[in-house]
């Protein structure tokens, strides 16, 4: 960690990242990773708008900071109207080649900021925004949010008798942000570094709103091993449970097929205390359900 | 230049002659003249400065948060439950110390669904951290914004300014409003330079998490400053003088107070129903003023005091209500006197609510019949069949 506010930042090494070691995240934090390969491909000439959440929490305990770039933290809901803010003084004092990156969370992007995220799209300001999603309100300890998983367990959607967890649906938001009919929108993942990596650079190539998910593994939230966080990010992948695709003006440009590597489900499921009670015998049919998931996405996306 | 034109039109010229470089609004009656013109004067070419259309309140008040942090100069405008919308922002823009302005048309607040006029929404936002000023008229309202920016921006200050003027009462009335030349504006107004900014050249980090060893320190800096902003207020106006040849108070105004017992105060539009009614009792031989409120935030009790001292009796008139307390600003002024050696009498009434109209004869009335009497949260000209027995003045 270095001094934040009010202290001129010396001259870096290359090697450190533009989030710099020394935060407060946890081990094996999929968020963490995400935002930091998301940060090296952006470089030192971006500003960035974060959402409140994990991210904002781990990094910048006052008086410190995290971030070797012009960061902001305004509210949970607003990073893309703050980032459409910023983009829009940058447009008016004519500096055009400076990158603009909004970030937040799963429910600071698919549910409470999903209006303001919906502005920036429309007016297609010239703004990358990145969603860290790792499938539930996770600095408040592990609540649902709308792009949590079907049949996953969380602090409020917890299994019991009468219940196997989250009963609704994982929303679309990669299909909610490109139907904008914006230039770009994405999925990528923590498993995948080179090409997360890619396409923010891609992304950040393009004029206009681009849109990222990225998916992120939670060792806390998912209870899974912390050393696990790539190999479960992997799995998310490779069973049809995060398909990695690229959209462009709301169609469908490339995807990374899963074909023989094809795994089922349940080895992604096996290694996540969220799902362990999917594993009874009452369980069976809502195990079944969430293979029709994973082939309906490897169907409407082409992946095999 | 004189022009004979809206109150709503008399601030988006002068808005326009204070170059935001960033504008962002949602529209909401009575607000919505005020950023129709400064759309159209966008799309005339006669605005400098970027017009971002937005999905609500909330993301305007966002949009210029981004905007000013990012070194621009920036400016919105809303009313109602577009204020209570913006609320959550409005607090973290003062938190973050970001001199965004913005124009509030005074409105009531639903429910029952009312979009006329009182200062319901101006009310709740009173512990913000904003500075808020408000307008008498609409030569006063254009004048402020210029005023509201150098306030704001002084580098000791750094904090959000909201404008009051009362909806529909100012918005929509035409009168005649001198909008002064931009050439004029920037002698007064110069460009926004914030020493610390969203810049690659120099990455700090902006809304950090405060752990309780710091986040003290915050709010003891954010009530020290606002003290410190009364006399830069009052500053600014005289310079607006100096420069213009216009001035409608600093922190406060008065009108016919000097040998005045009793006095009527009373913030926004209102306060011009009030001179004619002061002139009409003073021709009877009644010692009577008004003190006009233009600063809510800072609360001026020195400024008021230092005028008050052979006032007998306040008679406050308020358009909004703390509901299981009464009238705020009422309470604010015996606030400011209590433990004076010199304590007027503080009468409380509440009026115009939900834009009931205010006519002199009734301003008259009360202040016949509460002479001698010990009143608080009175509200005046209620339907007869609502009005409690013994109210003073009813419909």
């Amino acid at each position: 960690m270095t001094e934040s506010t009010k202290t001129k930042k010396q001259k870096p090494p290359v090697e450190e990242s533009l989030l710099t070691c020394g935060h407060r995240a946890c081990a094996g934090c999929g968020e963490a990773l995400g935002a930091k390969l998301v940060m090296d491909a952006a470089g030192p000439n971006t500003i960035v708008a974060t959402s409140t959440g994990c991210l904002e929490v781990f990094s910048t305990a006052f008086p410190q900071t995290a971030w070797r770039m012009p960061w902001i933290h305004s509210l949970f809901e607003n990073s893309a109207a703050v980032a459409a803010g910023i983009e829009a003084a940058l447009r008016n004092k004519g500096k055009h080649d400076i990158n603009v990156i909004a970030q937040g969370g799963d429910g600071g992007t698919a549910d409470i900021g999903l209006g303001c995220l919906s502005g920036l799209l429309e007016r297609n300001q010239n703004v990358l925004y990145v969603c860290y999603d790792n499938e539930a309100y996770m600095n408040t300890g592990v609540q649902r949010s709308g792009l949590t998983p079907y049949n996953a367990r969380t602090s409020t959607s917890p299994s019991g008798t009468e219940s196997f967890g989250n009963q609704h649906q994982k929303k679309n938001l990669l299909g909610i942000c490109a139907a904008h009919n914006i230039p770009y929108a994405a999925t990528a993942t923590v498993a995948y570094p080179q090409d997360l990596m890619m396409k923010v650079k891609k992304a950040l190539k393009i004029p206009g709103a681009k849109f990222l998910q990225v998916h992120v593994p939670c060792p806390l939230g998912w209870i899974h091993k912390s050393e696990l966080t790539i190999e479960v990010a992997k799995l998310a992948v490779s069973t049809g449970l995060f398909p990695i695709v690229e959209m462009q003006y709301n169609k469908v440009t490339r995807t990374r097929k899963i074909g023989k590597d094809r795994r089922p489900v349940e080895d992604y499921l096996k290694l996540q205390g969220r799902f362990k009670h999917l594993f009874t015998d009452t369980a069976k049919d809502e195990l079944e359900k969430v293979r029709q998931i994973a082939q309906a996405n490897i169907e409407y996306f082409g992946l095999e | 230049m004189k022009m004979m034109i809206e109150g709503s039109m008399g601030v988006a010229y002068m808005v326009m002659r204070c170059r935001p470089n960033v504008i962002a609004a949602y529209p909401i009656t009575p607000q919505t003249h005020i950023v129709e013109d400064l759309s159209q004067f966008k799309a005339d070419g006669e605005l400098s400065g970027e017009f971002i259309n937005v999905e609500s309140e909330f993301g305007a008040a966002s949009v210029v948060l981004g905007a000013q942090a990012a070194g621009a100069r920036a400016y919105s405008a809303t009313t109602s439950q577009g204020l209570l919308l913006m609320g959550e922002v409005l607090f973290n823009m003062a938190g973050m110390r970001l001199p965004v302005v913005i124009t509030v048309a005074n409105r009531a607040i639903s429910a029952p669904i009312s979009i006329w006029n009182d200062h319901s929404d101006a009310m709740v936002m009173r512990d913000s951290g904003w500075i808020m000023l408000f307008a008498e008229d609409n030569q006063e309202a254009a004048d402020m914004h210029p005023q509201a920016y150098k306030i704001g921006e002084n580098p000791e200050i750094m904090l959000p300014v909201m404008i009051n003027m009362d909806g529909f009462i100012l918005t929509h009335a035409v009168e005649t409003v001198d909008i002064p030349s931009q050439k004029e504006v920037d002698e007064f107004l110069p460009p926004y330079k914030p020493e610390e900014y969203l810049n690659v050249e120099n990455p700090l980090t902006f809304g950090n998490l405060a752990e309780p060893q710091w986040y003290m320190e915050t709010r003891y800096k954010l009530q020290e400053t606002q003290e410190d902003a009364k006399a830069l207020i009052e500053k600014i106006a005289d310079e607006y003088k100096g420069k213009f040849g216009r001035y409608h108070g600093g922190l406060i105004d008065t009108y016919r107070m000097d040998d005045a017992e009793r006095v009527f105060v009373a913030m926004g539009s209102i306060i011009g129903t009030l001179k004619d009614v002061v002139d009409d009792l003073r021709a009877r031989g009644e010692k009577v003023g008004i003190l006009k409120i233009r600063s809510f935030r800072p609360f001026p009790k020195e400024k008021i005091r230092e005028v008050c001292g052979h006032v007998k009796e306040l008679l406050v008139l308020e358009k909004a209500i703390s509901f299981g307390l009464g009238g705020v600003l009422q309470e604010e002024l015996r606030s400011t006197f209590y433990g004076q050696k010199h304590q007027p009498k503080v009468l409380g009434f509440v009026l115009g609510l939900g834009g009931r109209d205010i006519p002199p004869k009734s301003l008259i009335k009360l202040y016949e019949v509460s002479k001698g009497k010990e009143i608080s949260n009175e509200f005046v000209d209620l339907r007869p069949e609502v009005a409690p027995k013994g109210s003073l003045v009813t419909l």
